[in-house]
């Protein structure tokens, strides 16, 4: 007689907490041949407002440890999704309804992901900081910092999990701390990856991962006062042009929407910092 | 308080009980081969004894390479360049590189026992210091391997092909570190020969890159003498050469490559100045001048050897640094709690000793720390001379031992000069409050490491490396793997 | 003495405001005193690089305590601790408790020495001196002294005229040390003289009637002066005032004493010895609960002060739950095996 499996609840990740949405929503996740999987949390408004709260206050911290320490942690987070690499192929089949062997090199493109960054966190300061020559009895150095908090649509529709990891990566690189709303038709890997984050060396309320609509929740993160940077890479289709506008108010730092899976590129890691130039005296006497 | 004071404990409350780190995480050979191709082979040469600097007892035979072995080893690297490690993703060589990183993370109690043991520094030192230090340039470099078209040399920039390298006996596995990660993430292959007196922790490397299931000869360890290191570094079949060591052999080595095309990384020796104005953190100051020439039994390239102090602070610092050096405990390495250990070998305590007796017959002021000398093994108490002319020679030569010589300076002009007064220029140290003033001492100075208010740290994001007779070509950073790659569009190089 | 007034209907200039010619200040910055000397000499003090201070006190904490020299740190632990209970909550039954625990800290081994102090609010003393009894004296002789908070402890917010009465009223109940708050909103705002004259003022309210006086620890509350300059600075005023102690905390702020300004705070102390022979003591308190930690602290001391600073009237812990932690090590130290909370007392 075969067993009967105990199914997961799946919960948002808010704070380093897995809670459900506070509006007690929930929303069904089916198979590709629409046949049901699970109850995803539909977080609101007020879910959006308490994440950014808690990557608020976890921002400082994470941008504070050593850049050796931020690479190590993040690494960590491959090694581990190493170790749970067939429930993630397990799930992306059952919710994707790609085959195992695309299910498995999403898997091992989302590890490798996480590596490359890792690698870039004691780096990037040193390939996109510089010391100035300017004309003057001055020391001049320039070194990018995080910008704080980054809110991010994370890209939509298929490759969730590598979508998920190809956004979320670059802005942890430099310290910034994330609220990220999971690709709206396949939550399921996103919680398991956060199952992954809070069982790896990364701070609680570091990454804060959403499940629902994108359409719902992102025009609260576009005007919330509280975020410093707006990646709308999985919000094309939204009315995303509203949301950058929305953005504009607090002038953050906006990244447009892009199809597909994004690429791994310095450039989305340049995108959530800030150069800031430290001029200082030289004088012997 | 009209209390008067009480007696001192009878027990010595400071005269810590012995706290040794245990030897039973080791687990040793009676004897090492040469590690190549993947495997431990034997040598052809006479093998020798490694000792215990700390104790004279013998702790493993160590094989010696022949240049009949550096050319197999040689050789081998070369297969391994050609067949496998340039054909790998950079991605591929970079998870090799972390795989050795968290290896010697999971491995650090025991090499940074071996460490002690064999070269005879403080454990306190080789498990916070060295030992991590490890693990973090296997990871920094490690990041790299997939990331060379940002090593500033334009996009797809080249591995140079096999690279001979050659370490001393200051910081074995450290320097072992510092040679392999960067090489091995531009996508070089290796032969490295360590120091005759320090091999094991090179022999339990070679461990390591077995249970990392490296791919065979991308890592090559040939052990032995000079002879050995000689025959690598002039070895027709080599494309770089990386040597850590004296300024006399690193001048023969530039000799030996010139017109091969080799390139050649030297660190090479140094007679740092540790400059102390009189507005300096006087007791981090203190701390500094400690850390600068004490640490590692003053067996460091970069050490702070020259302190220069402002005319005007010169007895109080003394003064200071004298109640400070008492409480310096010399003794067993693998106590927990000593500060001083043991020097590394006879012929470098001959050394310290001779020029000490020059330093005290040139007219400067001898001061020793109070310390017993156990029986056995190396000793060298921590030594000041104070009122050092800049002619004599304990302030021109490297001792590359526990002693400090002490000069004075008057204003900074007069503090830049002296500094730069010495064939050297590998580091040097500024100690004082005032930012703008330091930047500008900085500046002036011909040195390739300038600490602030600190001394002898060391980051692989940070490259170290000499002006002048220190050597040239900087380790560590972007430009330490600049160092083992070439642009994509040059027309020379590896075979 | 001088009256604690003195510097009433001086000139107006602050800068000229002449101070309370406290002995040890004159000694040091000679007879015309004021605002401005004290100034001059404070801000003349080296600067502290706190990287460095930090990097040194971690290096003094990895120092292994082992076998002998840990029973020895464990016994001395206690003999240096104030026993400390300072809550609105407290009853004369909180410190009966307490002052039995100081005195007979592990029923079940009659060897474990008595703690050095009890330390309690003011109003709080008498109770403490009764329960105490014979008993109550001074710790080199086996006894153990009674500490009060006073002069508007944690704050330090009332008038000078209240915060003496606080503690002359401690002093005469019988206290045998006086934990005094400095004014830190004078001394951020650089009235250094304020504070300085407070100190004088408090010392002298220590007098008692026989001319003999209590034993000042002077609290610099360092996490609310939040720089190691500022410590600095704070400290040596303290020892100039004519304090006994210098003490970090009240343990109502965090941080609270921490091993880096411990270690500065005994650099002062080291070098007041230096320049004058007179030794000054240091008080810890708040935040160390573990034996681990406080042995850190006694090799700190021994490393920077020397070993003759580990006596109670030079050295000192302020804490409450750090006794029983030293005790389940001495218990283990004993009996070979780990002990549990269930076998010290709670107070």
């Amino acid at each position: 007689m075969s067993r009967l499996a105990v199914p997961k609840t799946y919960k948002l990740y808010i704070g380093g907490a897995f809670p459900r949405s506070e509006s007690g929503r929930t929303y069904e996740i089916t198979t590709a041949k629409g046949a049901f999987l699970a109850n995803a949390a539909q977080a609101s408004r007020k879910d959006a407002r308490d994440a950014v709260v808690a990557a608020r206050a976890a921002q400082a911290g994470w941008a504070n440890a050593t850049a050796y320490n931020r690479g190590q942690v993040l690494y960590r987070i491959a090694e581990l999704l190493e170790g749970r690499h067939a429930q993630f192929v397990d799930e992306l089949r059952a919710s994707e309804g790609v085959s195992a062997a695309a299910a498995a090199r999403q898997v091992d493109d989302a590890i490798d992901t996480w590596v490359w960054y890792a690698g870039w966190a004691d780096k990037y300061v040193q390939v996109a900081g510089s010391g100035n020559p300017v004309a003057g009895p001055y020391f001049n150095l320039s070194v990018p910092e995080p910008t704080g908090v980054v809110a991010i649509v994370a890209p939509q529709g298929a490759s969730s999990l590598l979508g998920l990891v190809s956004v979320l990566a670059p802005a942890l690189v430099s310290g910034n701390s994330v609220v990220v709303v999971a690709d709206q038709a396949h939550p399921l890997s996103a919680i398991s990856l956060a199952e992954v984050l809070a069982t790896s060396d990364v701070p609680g309320g570091v990454v804060n991962i959403l499940t629902g609509s994108p359409a719902e929740i992102a025009p609260w993160l576009a005007a919330h006062a509280d975020v410093n940077a707006l990646d709308l890479t999985g919000a094309g289709e939204l009315e995303w042009v509203e949301l950058q506008i929305a953005a504009a108010d607090t002038l953050k730092r906006v990244v447009e929407p892009e199809p597909g899976v994004p690429g791994r590129s310095l450039d989305r890691i340049l995108a959530f910092t800030e150069t800031k130039t430290v001029w200082h005296t030289k004088a012997l006497i | 308080m009209a209390k008067d004071l009480a007696p001192t404990s009878a027990t010595g409350f400071l005269d810590y009980a012995p706290a040794p780190e245990s030897t039973s995480i080791l687990h040793l050979q009676k004897s090492y081969g040469l590690f190549i191709d993947g495997a431990f082979v034997r040598g052809h040469g006479t093998p020798f004894a490694s000792v215990s600097p700390a104790t004279e007892k013998h702790i493993a035979e160590i094989a010696t390479a022949t240049p009949k072995d550096v050319d197999v080893a040689v050789a081998a690297a070369r297969r391994a360049y050609d067949k496998t490690w340039s054909k790998l993703s950079g991605a591929d060589r970079g998870k090799y590189l972390f795989r050795i990183a968290r290896l010697v993370q999971e491995r650090a109690r025991e090499l940074a026992v071996a460490e002690s043991l064999d070269n005879g520094k403080p454990i306190k030192e080789s498990r916070d210091v060295d030992v991590p230090l490890v693990a973090a340039w296997f990871f920094y470099y490690a990041g790299w391997a997939d990331k060379l078209d940002h090593a500033g040399l334009g996009a797809n920039p080249r591995a140079l092909g096999v690279a001979a390298q050659v370490i001393p006996w200051n910081f074995p596995l450290l320097m072992l570190a510092w040679k392999i990660a960067p090489a091995l993430a531009a996508g070089n292959t290796v032969v490295l020969k360590p120091a005759e007196t320090t091999s094991l922790t090179a022999l339990l490397f070679a461990e390591i890159v077995q249970q990392a299931e490296l791919p065979n000869g991308v890592v090559n360890i040939v052990t032995g003498a000079g002879e050995t290191g000689a025959a690598l570094v002039r070895h027709p079949d080599v494309n770089k050469v990386a040597f850590t060591g004296s300024t006399a052999v690193g001048r023969e080595i530039a000799k030996a490559v010139a017109g091969t095309g080799k390139k050649v990384t030297l660190e090479l020796g140094g007679k740092a100045a540790n400059i102390v104005f009189d507005d300096a953190p006087i007791d981090q100051a203190v701390e500094g001048i400690v850390n600068g020439i004490f640490f590692n039994q003053g067996h460091v390239c970069c050490a702070g050897s020259r302190l220069l102090v402002q005319e005007s602070i010169h007895d109080e610092v003394v003064d200071r640094l004298k109640t400070r050096l008492a409480t310096l405990r010399l003794g067993d390495p693998l106590d927990k709690n000593t500060d001083i250990g043991a020097i590394n070998s006879r012929e470098q305590l001959e050394r310290i000793r001779e020029l000490s007796d020059i330093g005290e017959a040139e007219g400067a002021e001898r001061w020793t720390a109070p310390c017993v000398i156990p029986e056995n093994g190396f000793w060298f108490a921590p030594t000041i001379f104070d009122h050092v002319s800049t002619s004599s020679r304990i302030a021109r030569e490297e001792i590359f031992g526990p002693v400090l010589s002490v000069l004075t300076f008057r204003t900074p002009a007069e503090a830049i000069a002296k500094a730069n007064n010495t064939p050297y220029g590998l580091s040097a140290g500024i100690w004082s409050d005032k930012g703008s003033k330091i930047l500008a001492v900085a500046d002036k100075l011909r040195a390739g490491v300038i600490w602030a208010n600190t001394f002898n740290r060391f980051d692989p994001a940070s490259p170290f490396g000499g002006y002048k007779e220190s050597g040239y070509g900087r380790e560590g950073g972007r430009q330490g793997l600049a160092a083992y790659l070439q642009a994509g569009t040059a027309l020379k190089g590896a075979k | 003495m001088h009256s604690p007034t003195s510097s009433q209907g001086a000139p107006t200039t602050p800068a000229a405001v002449v101070l309370a010619p406290a002995e040890r200040a004159v000694r040091m910055l000679g007879g015309d005193l004021t605002e401005r000397s004290l100034r001059l000499h404070l801000e003349g003090l080296s600067g502290v690089d706190a990287v460095g201070l930090e990097q040194r006190a971690a290096g003094l904490g990895t120092r292994s305590i082992k076998t002998t020299s840990k029973a020895w740190a464990l016994d001395k632990i206690i003999e240096l601790i104030d026993l400390t209970t300072l809550e609105g909550a407290d009853t004369p039954g909180k410190v009966r408790s307490l002052v039995a625990k100081a005195l007979t800290p592990d029923p079940s081994d009659l060897t474990a020495p008595r703690v050095a102090a009890v330390c309690v609010y003011g109003d709080m003393v008498p109770d403490a001196v009764a329960a105490l009894g014979a008993a109550h004296g001074d710790p080199d002789a086996g006894l153990v002294s009674v500490a009060a908070v006073a002069t508007a402890f944690p704050s330090g917010r009332a008038s000078l005229r209240v915060k003496l009465a606080d503690t002359a009223d401690a002093v005469a109940n019988g206290a045998d040390e006086i934990d005094m708050v400095i004014d830190r909103g004078a001394f951020l705002s650089g009235r250094y003289g304020e504070v300085f004259e407070q100190i004088v003022a408090v010392k002298e309210a220590c007098r008692r009637d026989d001319g003999s006086y209590a034993s000042l620890k002077v609290i610099l509350e360092t996490g609310e002066l939040n720089t190691y300059d500022n410590v600095r600075r704070a400290s040596w005023l303290a020892i100039l005032a004519g304090g006994d102690f210098i003490k970090t905390s009240t343990g109502k702020v965090v941080p609270a004493a921490t091993l880096p300004v411990t270690l500065l705070m005994l650099e002062v102390v080291r070098d007041w010895h230096r320049l004058t022979g007179e030794r000054v003591g240091v008080k810890p308190a708040g935040g160390i609960r573990t034996s681990k930690d406080a042995i850190k602290y006694l090799v700190t001391v021994a490393e920077t002060v020397g070993e003759q600073w580990l006596q109670p009237h030079l050295f000192r812990f302020g804490a409450s739950s750090l006794l029983n932690d030293v005790l389940l090590q001495r218990q283990k130290f004993t009996t070979g095996r780990y002990s549990g909370p269930d076998y010290v007392t709670l107070d």
